[in-house]
């Protein structure tokens, strides 16, 4: 599981960094795919199987989809290619860097260990955990995304109306 | 000198081996369902089908096998190369994986996990890049139109595929597959759970694209849609992918509500035999009833014409989306109140 985790995260680096540098845009998003495959994997790795799956159905089964049936719509032809070849000039690379390392600092100062290091996948967290948490101490956040979901369908709905 | 040979490693070997018949028997059902397709079809239609090669035709699908093989593999210049070659192998790898949760009898299948249902969900959201990569990479019109279309169907025929199964984890109170056959002892959850079996059935014939949702592929307006640009073995593996995808469908739908490799009726009541029928034949049971379903999927072909797409589309949230919330809906409360909550 040690080494599994390793070449999952491996490839998740490697993947989102294609995500950026590529310039097909749908190979860019096949990248994504990959790193959230990848991503799943770690979370599988680590015992959170109800989110890997979740991850897998969700992110990489609904929501990159509706992504790549957008793009693949589009129909970005050459020009795409080299407009993005333009915009991916150094100088243009600094201050994202710049952002993205402030971001991973903060990130690592608060996840580094202090002192102790406990092993992950130690425990398998069921879906039944997972639902009992949601349903418990979470239930407020839970009826709070509902209700932003709702409002997002409502909103769909209503674009997509017919005027007639 | 043998000591190396430990019990764990018997296990572990053995366990590859029964993976690997299962694998070899799931594609040769798939296979031979091809020739079976044909027949039926032919006898539904009152004429012969293929019956000149080997006893009752059965050598067409190796004479086919051969032809398609040696075949010139041909790739059209303007085709998108990685995604074109990479389609037909998601196509049929994610089918096949899809079938490793499937138990067929109590001791046989290849995993035995507590997320299995959970999994199946996810490897079917994955199966749809196999159809829009195809569209895409080749670079013509009307697979770019079938890819669209099946990514549009896939994904509203998800939706409540997921919602449709529920049902059946709550009744059982596990996603492993196993738990759900041994929780059908007595009676099969199509009974409780009818309305759940009524919105899975359109949602798996959408999973396969097979008839009447072979619209990706609706060969009087779109060629064949996704895979026309592919030929020889990639366009084998898309078609044979598609007859994989019905065993495995037609296995789930015998696990999740037709009791698996539980005797049907009062077969392991009869007197005598009963015990032999209930308990020593688990996979003649399972077979049975997948090979019904299989059969099923060729006569809706024979019988349905193709509706139109919007009907598809509507038929989808209208229908079959609310169908599916109800049941859910009503096998909570039941189960609720059952527990005494």
């Amino acid at each position: 599981m040690d080494l599994t985790f390793y070449i999952a995260a491996t490839i998740a680096l490697f993947a989102t960094i294609m995500v950026v540098i590529n310039t097909n845009p749908v190979h860019a998003l096949l990248y994504l795919v990959l790193s959230l495959l990848s991503v799943a994997t770690v979370f599988f790795t680590l015992g959170a199987h109800f989110a890997a799956a979740l991850e897998v159905i969700v992110y990489a089964g609904a929501i990159m989809v509706l992504f790549v049936f957008v793009v693949m719509m589009l129909n970005l032809g050459a020009k795409t290619e080299d407009q993005e070849r333009r915009w991916l000039s150094a100088p243009a690379m600094v201050l994202p860097a710049a952002l993205s390392a402030v971001l991973l600092w903060q990130l690592g100062t608060q996840l580094w260990p202090r002192g102790y290091i406990t092993a992950a996948g130690l425990q398998e967290v069921t879906p039944k955990m997972v639902g009992i948490a949601l349903y418990g101490p979470y239930l407020l956040a839970v009826e709070l995304a509902s209700m932003l979901l709702l409002a997002g369908l409502v909103a769909a709905y209503h674009l997509g109306r017919h005027d007639d | 000198m043998f000591s190396w040979i430990t019990p764990d490693l018997i296990a572990i070997v053995w366990g590859m081996v029964k993976a690997i018949i299962i694998l070899l028997g799931m594609v040769l059902t798939a296979a031979y369902m091809i020739w079976l397709e044909r027949r039926l079809l032919a006898l539904w239609q009152d004429r012969y089908g293929p019956n000149r090669v080997g006893p009752l035709g059965l050598g067409q699908v190796i004479a086919d096998m051969i032809k398609i093989f040696f075949k010139e593999d041909w790739m059209p210049p303007f085709a998108d190369k990685f995604t074109f070659v990479l389609a037909p192998f998601l196509a049929m790898s994610l089918m096949m994986l899809a079938f490793v949760f499937i138990p067929m009898t109590p001791n046989w299948g290849v995993s035995n996990t507590n997320m299995a249902l959970l999994f199946f969900l996810a490897i079917a959201g994955l199966a749809v890049y196999a159809v829009m990569l195809g569209g895409w990479a080749s670079n013509s019109k009307y697979s770019l139109l079938g890819g669209l279309r099946s990514t549009a169907q896939t994904i509203s025929y998800e939706v409540f595929m997921g919602l449709a199964l529920m049902g059946v984890v709550i009744q059982a109170g596990s996603f492993n597959l196993r738990d759900i056959v041994a929780a059908q002892d007595g009676l099969w959850n199509v009974f409780p759970q009818i309305l759940g079996f009524i919105a899975w059935v359109p949602a798996a014939l959408a999973v396969v694209h097979r008839t009447p949702f072979d619209l990706p592929e609706a060969e009087s307006e779109l060629v064949q849609g996704y895979h026309t640009e592919y030929s020889g073995m990639k366009f084998g593996m898309f078609m044979v992918s598609e007859y994989v995808g019905i065993v495995m469908v037609s296995g789930l739908t015998v696990t999740l509500f037709f009791g698996g490799w539980d005797a049907p009726l009062w077969f392991d009541r009869i007197p005598g035999i009963g015990a032999f029928l209930g308990e020593q034949i688990p996979f003649v049971w399972f077979a049975a009833k997948t090979f019904i379903f299989m059969a099923g999927y060729i006569l809706v072909r024979a019988a349905l014409p193709r509706p139109r797409y919007d009907q598809i589309m509507s038929a989808a949230w209208l229908w079959c989306l609310p169908i599916a919330l109800i049941n859910l809906l009503i096998t909570g409360a039941v189960v609720l109140w059952r527990a005494g909550a």
